[in-house]
């Protein structure tokens, strides 16, 4: 499994793409080792656009036949986005996580903290 | 996380050359899944699948009295099973709760092998030993010998429309014997390479297949062969599927919808408990006290089968809930049927409300959710021509 050099990662399993600062864009999603662990995503439940989001506090959720994962934000700010494209083909978390797989935009209400680069987060998996 | 060894089929190794994700199952390194788990599941429905299931128990009880000795241990009779047949059974306790359900295969007169869940291979051993000091006469007359083969053999199950097909096609002589073979039927065959196989149509997925009893010394050989023979019409296939299978199939699940705590009444399988007839009487068996107490009474509660038109799904130990939201019942099973593209559970709720149409409330993670209920099994294959 892949853990790209150019995103930042969280402890519970999610990736951030984009500046980490106050009032940028980034873009959300979850780690190939979230979504192999959970197995196929048939079913994405996430936060709706305008929503606000808190680091560390459930905004979302996934399910697979397997099981169903809360979705953790990352980071804190406003929902910007939502991959719709997710609603009719949700096993693109695990075709491709790092791309056509993400789930939400979120604007930054501040620089986030606590976030890994991807040799921390590869440590964390051990 | 503390470590502990897993035990290991002959063919882990396999699974992960393959690129398997590995679970521990019962305190074995399974399979979970090799590339996709909804595929997995597809192929089995619509062509072929191969599972190792080699972590299931096989117990061998022979001898004079193995028949006599398994109607007392069990639920139903194996004294009349006919040879090469197969049966449905469980072994519970005397207060009736189910210890097991197992599939006893009559494959010599006095040579039964009985396959129990990984999960309970410990606790069905030790009460077949403690039954056979007590039967008959608690004096360790009974003339049975009771072997752990589980490590000795392998199981593997070739399940899907296509599966008679392909498991005739790894047979030495193209055997016809594999298409002839009955439901819950077995037989001794030879597979290409000269490996012997005891063959039986049976399986937990909802369609026709077959599992495959080997040594463990050839598992590998019988995968390998299966693989090459199968070729693109056979996907290797892990737990995930199993479970999503059986579930569709509406077949129940040790520790979700059996348990110690509940009689095969409960869980509606009281069919399985054969009290005997005026033509064909039977004798005294573990449990048989409680279990016609069980029979004689109206259950307050059923096993039902629930669907949704959502999308989220109830899973194990979710509660339903009644109009205040106080939980009247609970789910053993859920997911998202791939088949089906809905939401589906088992679950025991109140006999009330128990009659298909019936719509219930399901608490799911906080938010509540109706769902109706349903005939069991969600999901019966189409017969072919």
């Amino acid at each position: 499994m892949t853990y790209p050099a150019d995103l930042a990662y969280s402890k519970e399993h999610e990736w951030v793409r984009g500046p980490l600062e106050e009032g940028a864009e980034v873009v959300v999603g979850i780690t190939a080792h979230a979504a192999d662990a959970l197995g196929d995503v048939v079913f994405v439940d996430p936060p709706q656009v305008g929503a606000a989001v808190i680091a560390g506090e459930v905004c979302g959720e996934l399910e697979s036949t397997k099981a169903v994962s809360e979705l953790y934000s990352p980071v804190s700010g406003e929902v910007v986005a939502v991959n719709d494209a997710l609603d009719p083909a949700p096993e693109t978390i695990n075709s491709d996580p790092y791309g056509e797989g993400w789930i939400v935009k979120v604007k930054l209400s501040g620089a986030p903290e606590g976030l890994m680069d991807a040799a921390g987060y590869e440590g964390l998996l051990g | 996380m503390t470590e502990t060894t897993l035990l290991t089929t002959p063919l882990t190794s396999l699974h992960e050359e393959a690129g398997a994700s590995m679970v521990d199952y019962a305190g074995w390194s399974m399979p979970v899944r090799y590339l996709s788990d909804v595929a997995e599941h597809e192929a089995v429905r619509t062509s072929a699948g191969l599972f190792d299931l080699s972590h299931m128990a096989e117990i061998i009880v022979s001898g004079d009295d193995a028949a006599a000795l398994l109607d007392y241990a069990l639920v139903g009779r194996a004294s009349g099973l006919a040879l090469g047949r197969a049966g449905y059974s469980m072994m519970c306790a005397p207060d009736g709760g189910v210890i097991d359900d197992v599939i006893v295969y009559r494959r010599d007169h006095d040579y039964f092998m009985v396959v129990a869940n990984a999960a309970n291979r410990d606790a069905v051993l030790s009460e077949l030993w403690a039954r056979r000091e007590a039967y008959p006469a608690g004096d360790g007359s009974c003339q049975a010998a009771i072997s752990d083969e589980t490590e000795s053999l392998a199981l593997i199950a070739v399940q899907g429309p296509e599966s008679a097909d392909i498991v005739a096609r790894m047979c030495q002589r193209g055997d016809d014997d594999v298409h002839a073979l009955k439901y819950y039927a077995a037989a001794n065959v030879v597979l290409k390479g000269g490996v012997h196989a005891y063959v039986a149509r049976t399986g937990y997925t909802g369609e026709d297949g077959f599992e495959l009893f080997v040594g463990a010394d050839v598992a590998q050989d019988v995968w390998a062969l299966a693989v090459e023979t199968g070729g693109d019409a056979l996907t290797l296939c892990g737990l995930a599927a199993r479970n999503s299978l059986r579930l569709e199939a509406g077949m129940p699940l040790y520790g979700n919808e059996l348990s110690r705590e509940l009689t095969p009444f409960d869980a509606g399988l009281g069919w399985v408990v054969k009290f005997g007839t005026e033509s064909k009487p039977r004798g005294a068996f573990v449990g048989r006290e409680a279990l016609e107490a069980a029979a004689s009474q109206v259950p307050e509660r059923a096993l039902v089968g629930l669907v949704s038109q959502g999308r989220r799904a109830a899973r194990d130990g979710y509660s339903i809930v009644d109009a205040e939201g106080g939980a009247i019942g609970t789910v053993t099973s859920g997911l998202p049927s791939p088949t089906l593209g809905h939401p589906i559970a088992c679950a025991y709720v109140p006999a009330e409300i128990g009659a298909p149409g019936t719509e219930v409330t399901v608490d799911i993670r906080g938010r509540r959710e109706s769902m109706t209920v349903t005939k069991l099994p969600f999901y019966t294959r189409q017969e072919r021509a």
